[in-house]
């Protein structure tokens, strides 16, 4: 219930409604919940409601901290123990 | 897909999850809580328990809205939906959970009940709508992710004057979950994985109590594989120098203070209940939510005049310990022999977010411990 990715929205429709895109998939969701929404803005939807955007800038910082991780790590590191499973 | 495929890379998961193994101390235990069912299910289907040390234990939590519910507040639907005139709606994992004598929605409605399985509260106006002869009830069941939609359904009711209109509410609060685990101690949790979806309307802010009373690291994390990875290396950080913050991993959806129109929403609507039974954790006081007097009308407890009964759990199920952190599925006698995803004889079977249905359909028969 909880499993929700995020969505483009495609088009702003009427009563506070949005077509988002999801892989090509499109569906009609619930803007009552956000404001100021724009068409190319991502969504987290949620039982057919748009929680809330998705800030890019802070994704984008995310990913840099994962690019940098696990620089210079020693090989032994780089495989789980057998034990591990 | 944007914003998907990036945060489930293998070979950046390898690297993160080396990065884990060498910061995680080998003289000491991390018992990691991911309270929330998504979290669980995220962590089986890519596969994340068995990339860490066997030192980092993940015990699943209580944030899987369907496995928490109570027996009787099922069968309190059940009898709604029997009820003469009634259309029943609910979400999609709802129908499986079996009430007492294995009775569940979905049987109620080969019996011939109008139990309609609704994606969102729309559905269900849109329902009460096009049939004004029939009373259509919203079964609403959810944490704080699922409560905001439920109070803009009945919130457009009111506006439409929608009489044939109501919602048996059974919304409930994270952090009361969360506090309950932290005070039973019976779970040996030294940090949370916060939630994803839940944050994203609560924000970060309610979990810095818990951080400072029960001096306990929180990272609020995505759902995606990477999210939560990073969420655990965050960790074991932390633990190793001794902070209890509350960090957010999760800062492209969370902000501190969260969804504030949500949240208004939500309070125009909802009051505390004095307490209100889970499965697995009993009577928790203020930890869900009742529809205001201002809102009485559309309050189908009231309306229907529903009675409540305690039941307990089947006894051989082991969902209440198995939620409570306590146990494992492994740990149930009937997991995967009489009770499986298609005859769930507990709830945490049913939802794909319960942690027996996660481990049923990922295979994970083996534990690192």
């Amino acid at each position: 219930m909880c499993l929700a990715i995020p969505a483009r929205v495609a088009e702003l429709q009427e009563n506070d409604t949005a077509m988002v895109e999801l892989g090509g998939v499109r569906k009609q969701i619930s803007l009552a919940l956000v404001d100021g929404v724009s068409v190319g803005d991502y969504v987290i939807v949620h039982v057919g409601y748009a929680l809330n955007r998705l800030d890019p800038d802070e994704a984008a910082k995310t990913l840099a901290l994962f690019a940098e991780i696990g620089e210079g790590i020693a090989p032994e590191f780089l495989t789980p123990s057998a034990s591990s499973e | 897909m944007k914003y998907i495929d990036e945060f489930r890379d293998g070979q950046l998961a390898q690297k993160l999850a080396a990065d884990i193994r060498r910061e995680a101390r080998s003289d000491r235990a991390y018992g990691l809580m991911e309270f929330c069912g998504g979290h669980t299910h995220a962590i089986f289907r890519y596969g994340v328990q068995g990339l860490l040390p066997d030192n980092i234990n993940m015990i699943h939590g209580p944030g899987c809205p369907v496995c928490v519910l109570p027996i009787g507040r099922v069968d309190s639907a059940i009898e709604l939906a029997y009820r003469p005139n009634v259309i029943l709606c609910t979400y999609g994992d709802m129908l499986r959970v079996p009430g007492s004598n294995r009775v569940s929605l979905l049987k109620a409605k080969a019996g011939g009940a109008d139990v309609r399985m609704i994606y969102s509260s729309a559905d269900a106006l849109k329902i009460a709508q096009e049939n004004p002869d029939k009373q259509v009830v919203f079964f609403a069941i959810g944490f704080e992710t699922t409560t905001p939609p439920t109070a803009v359904a009945i919130l457009q009711a009111a506006t439409m004057d929608l009489a044939n209109f109501s919602v048996f509410s059974n919304h409930v609060l994270t952090p009361a979950a969360i506090s309950a685990i932290m005070g039973s101690g019976e779970a040996r949790v030294d940090g949370v994985v916060g939630p994803a979806h839940v944050s994203t309307v609560i924000g970060s802010r309610p979990y810095e109590l818990f951080a400072e009373q029960y001096h306990m690291p929180v990272v609020i994390a995505g759902f995606e594989p990477l999210d939560v990875m990073q969420a655990i290396l965050m960790l074991v950080r932390q633990l190793n120098e001794g902070r209890a913050e509350v960090e957010n991993e999760f800062s492209r959806a969370v902000t501190r203070d969260g969804n504030l129109k949500a949240q208004a929403m939500v309070a125009e609507v909802f009051e505390l209940r004095k307490t209100f039974e889970w499965r697995g954790l009993g009577w928790v006081p203020d930890s869900g939510l009742q529809i205001r007097e201002k809102y009485v009308a559309y309050d189908a407890e009231k309306r229907f005049e529903l009675p409540y009964q305690s039941v307990a759990d089947h006894p051989a199920c082991e969902c209440s310990a198995i939620i409570r952190g306590v146990k494992k599925p492994l740990d149930c006698k009937v997991f995967g022999t009489v009770c499986t995803p298609d005859n769930p004889i507990g709830s945490c079977m049913v939802s794909s977010e319960g942690a027996c249905a996660a481990y049923y359909t990922y295979g994970r028969y083996k534990e690192s411990r």
